[in-house]
């Protein structure tokens, strides 16, 4: 990854949830860069500080308690980390934009597709009321919506879920965004329409370059449009580089694990034939609230475990593109 | 905003019982403040030959201890009950939404500092404050309606202030509200545009809840003497007061409690039917 064309870079970022005792460190330092017109993955299971490493990209960090407390986050060389709540909300949808899990809920019920788009829009474009309406009735269009016009009178709960998600990303296309970040866009869609999300997010970059941050636990969606991968794993990335490479040839025990533990079509699953059965990881993620960390942090589950995992927390180790914390000997990961 | 009012509207004047309790509501409201103009009827002349007579051509109502017409005083009444119902309800409201909509939505410190302002006073009880409230008016204005208003209202916008806070409180973490955020929308704007329109259901529900409770109220306050002469309240209480088994003077008590008890239910369908017509998701 060239540095030169990266449009986020986050480097060493730690954002803690300060209460009484030691604080939750959700981030604990995480360096990632999202390449201009590409797409790039962060995956992990749940509670390893996916969604609090994006609300801390947008300054959205839940206060009173959580904070950043250092590291940088620079949006096409500008640090968002010293904006102010003013200056960020101009950033908010306007240069980074957002889209969630559930189009069900994402949308306020009581406003017509029409306003909520609109009103994005004139916030930010500074648009009057028509002129809103028409781009918005351009963006509808242009996610696939059929029949923009007739549509964007309707209220939420007259569109489908895939439709709802459609309208989601035409909101947060509205004022063309340097950088999306899709926070497990498809996880509540079936299918069918999660492969037409995908390629659809896939079309944007394709045809805006535009930058995508892609958060999900889903390893098949990640393959699909992917051309970077993050792994992170409680609060820290444990291997990153280049999709096809990483899945190809995991570096990590955890990542070699997480594929393991997914059934693929073109294999069948459960025939007790070595690696192709399916395996879960065993134990469970270690607490984010015991303080810093002295070993590495998979270690606990990790099939490869030895005294130098134990003594002191592997550092990244960055060769030709891909990275990787672990003192494992890559032929041990076959 | 006019599409959405617009199409409610056309929700609201197809729910029959909301209609029927908009025209019924209507019409005494306007038999309450037209009517005794029209005809020039006196609620104060006493007439010590006409003691509590029964309904009759010449008093509709009958008449009452003193001999005063009891439909005059019934009209006349209503003025005030509808009035006070009215005022202290817009009242608690306008204090009460945009008191809990602001603790709920800033959460935190502030959140904690209004709550335990509405508390402190939810610790008081009502009637000393609204005693306490009154007292802070002359003692002529005292028997104005505007003081009973105010004092009212401002008792009862605390339970509206924790009513809208807890939805609030739920809407805030809603995702359409975070979506808002990420767009980069300012807390005004989520409030007033995002958060409002989904507690103007239970805002409109537990209004019109209010209404007759503060009616209650201001005739339980004349009775102290501290409220506006002559209610529907107030003339309730006088005909529960002279229920005997020896001699009836049943119209006393029947046509204020049929006046007020008409207004209740007519307020409540059409309370009921306006949270219906608000919410979009109802079908057309």
């Amino acid at each position: 990854m060239n540095r030169d064309d990266a449009l986020l870079e986050i480097d060493d970022l730690h954002t803690h949830f300060v209460g009484e005792g030691e604080p939750v460190r959700a981030v604990d330092g995480v360096s990632l860069r999202v390449a201009r017109g590409a797409i790039t993955g962060l995956v992990g299971e749940s509670g390893s500080g996916k969604s609090v490493l994006s609300l801390s990209v947008l300054g959205l960090v839940p206060p009173p308690t959580g904070r950043i407390v250092s590291g940088r986050i620079r949006l096409g060389g500008r640090d968002l980390t010293s904006l102010s709540q003013k200056e960020l909300r101009h950033v908010r949808g306007n240069r980074v934009a957002m889209i969630f899990q559930d189009p069900m809920t994402s949308l306020n019920p009581y406003l017509r597709i029409e306003e909520q788009l609109g009103e994005v829009a004139r916030l930010h474009l500074g648009l009057s009321r028509a002129a809103a309406r028409d781009r918005a009735v351009e963006m509808l269009d242009r996610v696939g919506i059929p029949d923009p016009a007739q549509r964007i009178r309707a209220h939420p709960h007259e569109l489908s879920g895939g439709m709802r998600q459609r309208a989601m990303i035409a909101m947060a296309l509205l004022c063309e965004p340097e950088l999306l970040i899709a926070d497990e866009p498809t996880t509540a869609l079936d299918v069918t329409i999660q492969a037409q999300i995908l390629e659809l997010l896939a079309g944007l970059r394709d045809e805006r370059g535009m930058s995508i941050l892609l958060i999900t636990h889903d390893l098949a969606v990640v393959s699909a449009v992917c051309e970077n991968v993050y792994v992170m794993y409680a609060g820290r990335i444990l291997e990153q580089g280049p999709t096809r490479e990483v899945f190809k040839t995991p570096a990590h025990p955890y990542t070699l694990a997480l594929l393991r533990s997914v059934p693929r079509v073109d294999r069948r699953a459960g025939v007790a034939s070595g690696s192709h059965l399916l395996k879960s990881i065993e134990g469970l993620p270690p607490r984010l609230d015991a303080g810093p960390f002295q070993a590495c942090r998979f270690a606990p589950r990790c099939d490869l475990v030895r005294d130098a995992c134990t003594r002191a927390e592997p550092t990244l180790e960055l060769r030709e593109g891909r990275g990787r914390r672990c003192v494992a000997e890559p032929d041990e990961l076959r | 905003m006019s599409a959405p009012a617009a199409n409610g509207w056309v929700r609201l004047r197809r729910n029959r019982a909301a209609l029927a309790g908009a025209a019924v509501l209507a019409a005494i409201t306007g038999l309450c403040f037209v009517a005794p103009l029209l005809f020039g009827l006196d609620p104060h002349t006493t007439d010590p030959a006409a003691r509590h007579l029964g309904p009759s051509g010449a008093h509709w109502f009958g008449t009452d201890a003193l001999g005063r017409d009891y439909l005059s005083r019934c009209l006349v009444g209503g003025r005030t009950s509808l009035l006070v119902g009215l005022a202290a309800t817009v009242t608690s409201v306008l204090v009460g939404v945009v008191w809990g909509a602001v603790a709920g939505y800033s959460g935190g410190r502030v959140d904690e500092v209004m709550m335990r302002f509405v508390d402190f006073f939810y610790g008081i009880p009502y009637m000393f404050l609204v005693i306490l409230i009154m007292l802070l008016f002359s003692e002529t204005a005292r028997g104005e309606p505007l003081p009973v208003f105010l004092a009212l209202g401002l008792v009862q916008w605390l339970t509206m202030a924790r009513i809208v806070r807890g939805q609030v409180l739920t809407l805030r973490e809603r995702e359409f509200v975070q979506a808002a955020i990420v767009s980069g929308a300012g807390p005004v704007h989520i409030i007033v545009r995002h958060i409002l329109p989904n507690v103007v259901n239970v805002v409109v529900v537990y209004a019109t809840l209010t209404v007759p409770a503060v009616i209650i109220l201001e005739s339980f306050l004349s009775f102290l003497g501290l409220g506006v002469k002559l209610s529907w309240g107030q003339l309730v209480a006088e005909g529960v007061a002279v229920v005997n088994p020896i001699q009836s003077y049943w119209w006393l008590l029947f046509w204020p409690s049929l006046l007020l008890g008409a207004t209740l239910l007519c307020l409540n369908f059409l309370g009921d039917g306006l949270r219906d017509a608000l919410d979009p998701r109802t079908r057309t």
